[in-house]
């Protein structure tokens, strides 16, 4: 099922409902799909259970005791018809700290060779840029991150660790992201942040979410310890700025 | 205290109903394979729907009662017997202090269930009693059951009430071979080539021994893509039946990722999710295509039925 502006309706048995919102990973498109999700938070349509953002999609689980399929989809097509792209104009950037230390960074030899580039120069390019949050997932709060410069792109590694640390960064392929908890993993790591981006006990376990921006802001071994001592007792909260 | 474990079993959890509202940060949904029967059980002590009940897969548990208490045994038949003697399933059972349950090697079905009256003293993560042995979270102390592990109740209810009865229709699970799983076609059937879609509605599959809580793993023929089964990753609802490059479908269950990146020819209905948890290896399943209207009008008889299951108990 299209919509004129070519909006996808996709049945996912009779519990869940896709809305595809085109065929490429871009900003644009993602930012259409917060954009809905925001408008079915702030005005919600009775059934719907949750929903989940991807790249571009929004997966809706619904209630099929409180709405059919055909009349979820009737009004989710009245809704993205007039949808107003409310997230734009607000961007939420987390400034992520990350030391970029030897001790962290076990893998950055294998990107300065893969890249030709100096360390000094990779932190510079890795932590000089926002990093789009397309959508969370493969683990609780792992971020897929959009935006990174292809200078560092680095193939995963040939033989995948069986465990990566909590809090530990690293690029894989084309993406770069964090590790929300410890977990097997092929990614290169460059670097390590002491925030906690997943905490089961917090009220909002995840620190972001998918529509979000990332900024990764280099510190020091001391400053790592230093935050690392408040974020383990609960009482560091991150730097967010809105632009 | 409670139940006092002396076997755990193969995988033993306390799931309920679900984790709800954190998919979109990546949190699996969780809970029950088999909802179905984790309501029966509850609904037999008289307990709230959300409430924790134990799972367990192909063996059950075995172990002796600290303290008087009620309670159900649902899904799969695991030869239950109190201080040696058989019980039934699908009734409330009445037990002493000292009492002794065991269990064996599943007769019929995967999946077990025992629920208590009053429920397992825990407390709930992020708004469920389920267990995620992946983040280590929620259930009994956000592992699987152990041998030594005492599983305390909250222990409201100790005594059998006049009203508590059984039912009589104990479901076989492995009655019809093949099981017929209805699915409603899509989100992505336009991947897949008409041969291919022929081939997924038309030839019988087997469950594999590598089924877990996160999918079930069929092996039958393969199934013919158009074009690769590649997609931008999205969202995946319960039931997606995914094919992966291999051609062979694994059907997306309660611990399945919130994301992925295959694409997924057709969604198995709600009212048939618990028939694919009970499903033991090598059970052979034939896909039966039915239309979003008629996986509607099923929803509703079989949430019906279960509705009645209150009456019934009570009169």
């Amino acid at each position: 099922m299209e919509n004129k502006n070519g909006i996808r309706f996709l049945y996912c048995g009779d519990t869940a409902v896709s809305v595809e919102f085109g065929n490429e990973i871009n900003a644009e498109i993602n930012n259409k799909i917060k954009s809905l999700s925001m408008d079915l938070a702030s005005s919600p349509i009775k059934g719907i259970i949750e929903y989940i953002p991807a790249y571009r999609s929004l997966l809706i689980n619904y209630d099929p005791g409180l709405i059919s399929g055909e009349s979820l989809i009737k009004k989710l097509k009245k809704r993205t018809a007039s949808l107003k792209s409310a997230a734009r104009d607000k961007k939420t950037v987390f400034l992520i700290p990350v030391c970029y230390d030897d001790e962290f960074a076990l893998d950055i030899g294998n990107v300065c060779s893969h890249s030709g580039l100096s360390k000094d120069e990779i932190i510079k390019i890795h932590s000089g840029t926002d990093y789009l949050i397309y959508m969370l997932g493969f683990l609780p709060g792992f971020p897929y991150l959009g935006g990174l410069d292809e200078r560092i792109f680095t193939p995963r590694l040939e033989t995948p660790r069986t465990i990566i640390p909590a809090g530990s960064v690293g690029i894989g392929g084309k993406q770069t992201g964090i590790y929300p908890l410890a977990s097997p993993g092929g990614w290169q790591l460059i670097g390590k942040t002491p925030v906690k981006t997943y905490d089961p006990e917090r009220e909002a376990p995840i620190l972001f979410s998918a529509g979000d921006y990332i900024r990764f802001c280099p510190v020091s071994k001391t400053d790592f310890e230093l935050i690392k001592k408040d974020a383990d007792a609960g009482s560091y909260s991150c730097e967010i700025i809105k632009e | 205290m409670g139940l006092k474990i002396t076997s755990a079993g193969l995988l033993t959890t306390i799931q309920d109903t679900g984790r709800f509202g954190y998919m979109a940060s990546g949190f699996s949904q969780s809970g029950a394979m088999d909802k179905d029967s984790c309501l029966i059980a509850n609904k037999l002590v008289f307990n709230n729907d959300l409430e924790g009940v134990l799972e367990m897969t192909l063996n059950g548990v075995s172990g002796v009662f600290t303290e008087d208490c009620v309670i159900a045994l649902t899904g799969a038949d695991l030869r239950w017997t109190v201080n040696d003697a058989e019980v039934r399933r699908y009734k409330a059972l009445e037990i002493k202090k000292g009492d002794v349950i065991k269990s064996a090697a599943s007769r019929d079905g995967m999946r077990g269930y025992l629920a208590v009256a009053g429920g397992f003293d825990i407390n709930p993560v992020m708004g469920s009693y389920s267990t995620n042995l992946k983040c280590g979270i929620g259930g009994f102390n956000g592992q699987k059951i152990k041998n030594g592990d005492i599983l305390p109740f909250r222990h409201e209810r100790n005594q059998l009430l006049p009203v508590y009865k059984g039912l009589e229709d104990i479901p076989v699970f492995s009655k019809n071979t093949p099981v017929s799983i209805r699915v409603v076609l899509g989100p992505q059937e336009d991947f897949f080539s008409k041969k291919g879609i022929d081939t997924f509605l038309n030839s019988v599959y087997t469950v594999t021994t590598d089924s877990d809580r996160m999918g079930i793993r069929l092996e039958g023929e393969k199934i013919e893509s158009v074009n690769g089964v590649d997609i931008i990753s999205d969202g995946i609802a319960l039931g997606s039946v995914q094919i992966p490059s291999s051609g062979k479908p694994i059907i997306m269950m309660a611990d399945r990722q919130t994301v992925g990146g295959y694409a997924k020819i057709a969604t198995v209905i709600s009212a048939d999710i618990p028939l694919l948890a009970q499903a033991m290896p090598n059970t052979q399943i034939i896909f039966e295509a039915v239309s979003l209207k008629d996986a509607q009008k099923i929803y509703k008889k079989h949430r019906n039925h279960l509705n009645l299951i209150d009456y019934r108990l009570m009169f």
